[in-house]
């Protein structure tokens, strides 16, 4: 037995050996093998990248042209004293900043930008969504009540101006036949408040198409449900409708939010920023002030300021993305 | 045989029964489906009060361009339509001239984006490359921060390159779209692999298999950007104001904003009304006629 038994565990051991040894061979081989392969892989990447580097040049050298290096050079002049005063651009640090900081107008665009984000946007996302669910639920004139919700984004916004600029207008705009007669553009108080009436006419439509096609996602089973739980209408939008639609009231948000910082076409026809700049606006403050004063250094500096606050804006909803798929 | 029959006819019969049960039971849940609930009321109102709100603005503005001048200021008297004020628009402002140069400008960005966004969508959809992840990056920032944004630097840069006052000065920073690009790319992350693998096997080229068999099957595409972007370029108005100077080179909205800002000092609401309709009228054909083609394509541009 125990003759056996050891002639058994030497075998085994014997075994062991030649397995160990053919375990680490193919080990080693496979090593080598991985080592050949992911070179040919390199090798092919580095061709695809070359392919891909072609093909990215043409729509690549234009998004460097006027997006990437207009923004870098726009860091870097705003750094310079740069009107009509010096003949050429002179070194003066942050001072461009600090005369931000201390410009009245442009605290007034600030806050009038931010004012006109923080009205337009909730009113914009509230009215889209009671069209969208509205259209949603009626069969007769669904596609004509629609188009009439979102035919104001397909227009310029400088037709837009004049069609307001119209009905503002003292006696004989719509408003004074109608027999509410105010002066709406030319009162420092009002004049904003009329903008954004206007601002909201114009994007409600347009968001409602994202809320359209997020109902759409909402499957019909959870209606059917609450139906049986016997849940009020408002229940339903409450506890289904309305979280379900959060990824996109948050992608809504973002756009409108960036859109109350790009649209200032209609300031150049209605107001010109005025009465008194109480409606004047980032951008078009930088419009005035690189080309009405030709001071670019601090149109540049500005520039950096609303580049920053639209990067700002849609980073929140790059880092709260990954929130949304757990919704969507 | 009579057995089978007679145990057959029941069977047939509650089947029957049993169908006609179902069909009514489908009549009630349809009948019950259109019924009218306070909610649905409700929503008619609601929504026709919003309409009417939507449609004011612009059936008063067509009113304004299409009546006799001097009926155009009282809002409730009838009159008869006349394009006379279209005439006199026509005569005094050069909108043709416009007309040509918004369409050209629309027509050259259109051209030159579905090139590079194809070619860009694709490289991103399909190929592994290296530094792919930064590249795409770079391209969001155009989302984020658009060429209008970007107006005081792209003017220098355009100007010292000496096409200030072109209209290719003007469609330059368009040429490269990421949004398209975005749409580009999750489209043909949609279509099958085997396709282009079978081309290859057959020996054809990169560029080959993107026009024979990519461009084709990504018309959609092309069709939903190219309204979303025509549009852009056709309502375009804060760039092409700091660009352009001179008349023969200015697009629609700019031709229509100095015409209404010379008109308003004579507060000629007809010839502005009408000058604003000329603009928008092609737009607006064209959207009324596509409109589901038109909010389809505008709400894909926004999905990510």
């Amino acid at each position: 037995m125990v003759n056996l038994s050891q002639e058994a565990f030497c075998k085994f051991i014997k075994h062991m050996k030649v397995g160990r040894y053919m375990a680490a061979n193919i080990k080693e081989r496979v090593k080598k093998e991985k080592v050949i392969l992911s070179e040919a892989d390199r090798k092919k990447k580095i061709k695809n990248s070359f392919i891909a580097y072609a093909m990215l040049l043409p729509a690549f050298v234009f998004l460097f042209m006027f997006t990437l290096y207009p923004i870098g050079s726009s860091i870097y002049s705003s750094l310079f004293k740069d009107n009509l005063s010096v003949i050429t651009p002179q070194f003066v640090g942050f001072k461009n900043y600090v005369g931000l900081a201390k410009d009245a107008v442009f605290v007034q665009s600030f806050k009038n930008n931010l004012l006109i984000a923080l009205v337009t946007v909730p009113i914009s996302i509230i009215l889209s969504v009671a069209m969208a669910i509205f259209t949603d639920k009626i069969h007769f004139g669904k596609a004509f009540a629609r188009t009439a919700f979102f035919y104001p984004t397909i227009l310029p916004m400088v037709a837009v101006a004049n069609i307001w600029l119209f009905i503002y207008t003292p006696g004989y705009g719509i408003l004074g036949q109608l027999g509410f007669d105010m002066r709406v553009l030319s009162d420092p108080k009002k004049a904003i408040w009329g903008i954004i009436v206007m601002l909201i006419w114009k994007q409600a439509g347009y968001l409602m198409i994202f809320y359209i096609s997020g109902l759409q996602g909402i499957s019909g089973e959870l209606y059917e449900a609450a139906k049986l739980d016997g849940a009020t209408p408002f229940q339903v939008f409450r506890s289904i409708t309305w979280p379900l639609l959060r990824p996109t009231t948050i992608y809504v948000s973002i756009i409108s939010l960036t859109n109350a910082y790009k649209m200032v076409d209609h300031l150049y026809i209605m107001t010109k920023g005025g009465p008194n700049n109480t409606t004047n606006m980032l951008l078009y403050y930088i419009f005035q002030t690189g080309f009405d004063f030709w001071d670019a250094g601090r149109a540049s500096a500005m520039t950096v300021v609303l580049v920053a606050m639209l990067l700002i804006i849609t980073g929140v909803q790059f880092f709260t993305q990954d929130r949304n798929t757990y919704y969507s | 045989m009579i057995n089978e029959k007679a145990a057959a006819k029941p069977f047939l019969l509650r089947f029957k029964e049993r169908v006609q049960e179902e069909r009514e039971e489908r009549q009630q849940a349809s009948v019950k489906k259109y019924e009218i609930t306070p909610l649905i009321v409700i929503s008619y109102i609601v929504m026709f009060a919003f309409a009417v709100i939507t449609l004011v603005p612009l059936l008063w503005m067509i009113r304004t361009a299409l009546v006799p001048a001097a009926d155009s200021l009282q809002l409730f008297k009838v009159s008869i339509p006349t394009f006379e004020n279209v005439k006199i628009i026509l005569d005094s402002a050069p909108f043709g001239q416009y007309y040509l140069n918004t369409i050209f400008m629309v027509a050259a960005v259109l051209i030159v984006q579905f090139i590079s966004i194809t070619l860009a969508g694709y490289a991103f959809a399909r190929i592994d490359f290296y530094g792919k992840n930064i590249l795409f990056m770079l391209f969001l920032t155009q989302m984020m921060v658009s060429a209008d944004v970007l107006i005081m630097p792209n003017y220098k840069f355009i100007s010292s390159m000496g096409l200030a006052d072109t209209k290719i000065g003007v469609i330059l920073p368009f040429f490269a779209s990421a949004m398209g690009i975005l749409m580009m790319r999750q489209t043909v992350k949609t279509i099958p692999y085997e396709l282009e693998e079978a081309a290859k096997i057959d020996g054809c080229g990169m560029l080959r298999i993107i026009t024979t068999i990519y461009v084709p099957l990504l018309k959609p595409v092309y069709i939903a950007f190219g309204l979303v972007s025509a549009s852009y370029q056709w309502n375009n108005f804060l760039w092409p104001l700091v660009m352009i100077n001179s008349e023969k080179n200015r697009p629609l909205t700019l031709g229509l904003a100095i015409f209404a800002m010379a008109a308003e000092t004579g507060a000629n609401w007809s010839a502005t009304c009408a000058a604003t309709l000329i603009v928008i009228i092609p737009l607006l054909l064209i959207f009324i006629v596509f409109q589901k083609q038109f909010m389809q394509s505008f709400a894909t541009s926004g999905i990510k």
